[in-house]
């Protein structure tokens, strides 16, 4: 756990929240920036790191990876701080009218600004729509990862989903778990052919029970998950009685912890006022692909133009006495921080 | 310049909403239905990384396969159904004319 005090804490790595370092620079401010993933350049590196973009000004191809490495390039003269692999959790408005944001990790960041830039949010684990499935999260039966396959060892375990993943782990828990069982909606699977063989040959060979063209549709227990409801497709439903259930229907990129923190939202995209991407909660502002407005167009060039006019208003907000002057960099060139 | 083609969205109700979509504009279909402002958020807007714009295709044409990077989405969708597909990666062409689909994406 670690403590950090910047000027602005910027929430998203991506290319937006890697230009507002540099518009908030250039008016000498300094940043932290935090986001979940453990590199930086969001999406762009996580998911198309090698894929050309042709709507950045002044690059009629660039690769979003390539993109990424000159943003870093363009602010390191700020020296910018990073928290990465750590996911914010909590926002909380001091006294004075700063803010403390906390990490998943316990790291807290204490800040005068905040701004997102979380673009599609953060990856979370898609849950199926099963009654009460939340009343057994959280170490009462039902897990969406395995951290530790140890933690399984000699218990019965229902794991569903019919991806690389479930495949994988799957393998891995039939020499574990004490019972194991694995529930798909389909026939076939569409994941690596020789993992989806060998769960197969587990099966027969009686090491795991595969249950095809089945769902799961109810849980129950008592505090504790003590069985999951299965309905095979066209024929009756059945209990299984079991310690631990185990959705594994891939990620979703989800608002996450941001949802409850106040800040008004349309379809899971934040309100913002055009003027200087500020928020409801003052202090906070959000740009790029995670605010909405009218006339909203989802492109990185936008997310651009809504940092450098975020970076005006939270220069007001740092230094309300100083009178904002505007500089170019081609008069004044690039301060250092 | 083409005529646009006619998209029906069945509701929950059974009822039918008609959307027109223009073919001329390189649109995916799910790109159509949210310019008709139905209910997809589509957040990762087009990339076959969110779900959020999946479709059952009631009535439908042939279509070209899914790729790979769909078909693994799909995969993992917990409310997939033999006629599933992301509608931001079918192309809005002529043939589409009197497609019958349900949103699914917020299921």
């Amino acid at each position: 756990m670690s403590t950090v005090t910047t000027d602005i804490c910027i929430i998203g790595a991506g290319p937006v929240g890697l230009f507002a370092v540099f518009e908030a620079g250039l008016l000498k401010m300094k940043c932290h920036v935090i986001d979940a993933l453990p590199q930086v350049g969001g999406q762009l590196s996580e998911i198309y790191p090698k894929k050309p973009i042709y709507d950045i000004p002044g690059f009629p191809s660039i690769l979003a990876g390539d993109l990424i490495k000159n943003q870093m390039e363009q602010i390191a003269p700020f020296h910018p701080t990073f928290t990465l692999g750590e996911r914010v959790e909590e926002l909380e408005k001091l006294e004075d009218g700063s803010f403390k944001v906390v990490s998943s990790e316990g790291t807290e960041i204490f800040c005068k600004v905040v701004v997102i830039a979380g673009g599609l949010g953060s990856f979370e684990p898609r849950k199926p729509a099963i009654e009460n499935l939340a009343n057994y999260e959280g170490g009462k039966g039902v897990n969406y990862m395995i951290l530790d396959p140890e933690h399984f060892r000699d218990k019965r375990v229902v794991l569903a989903g019919g991806g690389d993943s479930a495949l994988d782990w799957a393998i891995f828990l039939a020499d574990v778990a004490k019972e194991l069982t694995l529930v798909h909606r389909g026939t076939t699977f569409r994941g690596a052919p020789e993992s989806a063989a060998k769960v197969t040959s587990l099966a027969e060979e009686g090491h795991m029970r595969l249950l095809l063209k089945s769902n799961v549709t109810e849980v129950h227990g008592n505090g504790q998950l003590e069985a999951v409801t299965v309905v095979p497709d066209g024929a009756d439903a059945y209990q299984i009685e079991t310690d631990y259930f185990i959705p594994l229907f891939g990620l979703v990129p989800k608002l996450g912890p941001l949802e409850n923190w106040g800040l008004e939202l349309d379809k899971s995209a934040i309100v913002v006022n055009t003027f200087d991407y500020s928020t409801n909660i003052p202090g906070v502002y959000a740009i790029g692909d995670i605010n909405t407005y009218p006339g909203k167009l989802k492109l990185i060039l936008c997310g651009y133009h809504e940092a450098a006019l975020m970076a005006q208003s939270a220069y007001n907000v740092i230094y309300p006495d100083k009178k904002f002057v505007l500089k170019y960099t081609t008069v004044n060139g690039v301060p250092t921080l | 310049m083409q005529e646009d083609i006619t998209v029906y969205v069945e509701t929950a109700t059974g009822e039918r909403v008609e959307v027109l979509i223009p073919t001329d504009m390189g649109l995916s279909l799910m790109e159509g239905l949210k310019a008709n402002e139905l209910d997809i958020l589509a957040t990762c807007g087009g990339m076959a990384l969110c779900a959020t714009c999946h479709v059952e295709l009631l009535q439908a044409p042939e279509l070209p396969e899914p790729s790979d990077d769909e078909l693994y989405m799909l995969e993992n969708l917990p409310n997939l159904t033999d006629s599933s597909r992301l509608s931001c990666q079918i192309k809005v062409t002529p043939a589409l004319n009197g497609t019958v689909l349900r949103l699914k994406g917020n299921d």
